[in-house]
């Protein structure tokens, strides 16, 4: 990392150079820089609110530190967005209810864009797997893996439509 | 927002080994240069102030510290292989059974993603999900340092309570094992509240080599019931040698309580993990015994 601190970071799609203290975490970065769908819950890697994709991976943003990330590409769950359409995602978690107070849904997003950017099909088990590291306290989570999966559906439909 | 500390990222090994050499001195503060990895604990840990660092030397740039080998059934993974890295790999499924059974329950994906094999051993907790598998396949680790590199059986790593062989100035670098033959069995198991995201209770992995009908090789390693992750080493004696009988996985099972000494916490009591490693040990040697005997 360079001796002033800053560093480089394609977040949603957009170079930017931001500074970046050594004991800064990727969560407390972005929601200074005004990502505050990025959300803070347990800090301690077990609740998943703060989840975003590192290089379409998602990671605990709580748990890693900004100064590891040199030239790494963020997305928040803002950045799925298509212009002013709901990406796939997004949109199937409001048509299926899978929201309720929604603290927790813009790390679900995340969690379950990252699963189905290696597993275009997923079987229940593998969602389950894949929210593992995701508590809600609202829904009870069947309505979120229904809509995983009907956003799997639509995501394949897009990908043989091309 | 948490404690002060500095970070660099080198760019090789030889140029982190020569930073955490700054540590290997008797000065005050030394101990304050520590490794990053995942971070998946460590960052826990300096937010609470349970550890000080002056510096972490950050191993995610080290190309040479990835990927996963395997030649002449010898498997070796680079100490920045990731749970999810495997669970990707098609070829851990029977080059490490009980590892990849382990990191399915182990925390949620975004730590999976993060975390390192390497680093959960490190991290010595007594209730690591990766340490009982490892040690059921006689993994060593081989540790580098400025000085060059040494090989060390992941038995004898832990010394104590959070207390392990690495010294300040070294670095895991890679951890290996001989993939199971095919007369083998590596089971584990994770007792916990839940699957996903839950500290383990009691963490039991098995190995059972089997040779004209008698046990060739036994092991049976515990985790979360002892200060370490440690073989039931007496109850390991009792079944080499010999026909897996149901007596005799028995007396295995009884005498791997011997070999342990749990305590009480908010998890679980000390009686209860008792029970339970009677219960898996039994549980896991019937089903390896009958994998390696019944093909099944």
């Amino acid at each position: 990392m360079p001796e002033n601190n800053t560093i480089t970071l394609e977040i949603n799609g957009r170079k930017r150079e931001i500074p970046a203290p050594p004991n800064q975490t990727l969560l407390e970065t972005l929601r200074e820089h005004g990502y505050f769908e990025v959300k803070s819950g347990c800090e301690k890697g077990d609740c998943g609110a703060c989840a975003v994709l590192v290089d379409g991976e998602a990671v605990d943003s709580c748990l890693t530190l900004t100064g590891t990330l040199e030239g790494r590409a963020i997305t928040t769950v803002a950045g799925l967005k298509r212009g002013e359409e709901l990406h796939p995602l997004q949109a199937a978690f409001v048509k299926l209810g899978s929201i309720q107070c929604g603290y927790c849904t813009p790390g679900l997003i995340m969690a379950a864009q990252s699963l189905l950017n290696e597993t275009p099909e997923p079987s229940e088990e593998d969602i389950r797997l894949a929210l593992s590291g995701n508590l809600c306290r609202c829904t009870g989570y069947t309505k979120v893996f229904d809509a995983v999966q009907e956003a799997a559906k639509v995501l394949r439909e897009e990908e043989s439509a091309t | 927002m948490f404690a002060e500390f500095d970070l660099v990222m080198p760019g090789d090994l030889d140029e982190a080994l020569d930073i955490l050499a700054e540590a290997s001195g008797d000065g005050d503060g030394d101990a304050g240069i520590l490794p990053l990895a995942g971070g998946t604990n460590l960052v826990v840990d300096l937010r609470a102030r349970r550890i000080r660092a002056d510096k972490l030397v950050g191993l995610g740039r080290i190309a040479a510290l990835r990927g996963i080998e395997r030649s002449n059934g010898r498997v070796t993974i680079g100490a920045g292989t990731t749970l999810s890295d495997i669970l990707r790999d098609p070829g851990m499924a029977e080059a490490a059974p009980s590892l990849v059974d382990s990191a399915r329950v182990f925390a949620g994906q975004m730590v999976r993603n993060t975390a390192t094999v390497a680093g959960n051993v490190c991290c010595g907790s007594p209730a690591a999900d990766t340490v009982p598998p490892l040690l059921s396949l006689d993994a060593e680790l081989t540790l580098a340092g400025r000085g060059g590199s040494r090989v060390v059986p992941l038995a004898d790593f832990f010394l104590g309570y959070q207390e392990n062989e690495r010294r300040p100035g070294e670095l895991v670098t890679g951890i290996s094992w001989d993939a199971p033959k095919p007369n083998a069995a590596n089971l584990f198991y994770k007792l916990a509240r839940r699957k996903g995201d839950a500290i383990t209770v009691v963490g039991v992995a098995v190995t059972v080599a089997v040779e004209a009908g008698k046990c060739t090789t036994a092991r049976i390693a515990l985790g979360a019931v002892a200060p370490v992750v440690k073989r039931a080493r007496e109850a390991e004696a009792l079944l080499e040698g010999e026909a897996l009988t149901p007596e005799l996985i028995e007396a295995a099972a009884r005498q791997a309580v011997e070999d342990s000494s749990p305590i009480d916490d908010v998890r679980a009591s000390a009686d209860y993990r008792r029970h339970s490693v009677h219960a898996l040990t039994r549980r896991l040697l019937s089903q390896a015994w009958a994998q390696v005997t019944e093909g099944g």
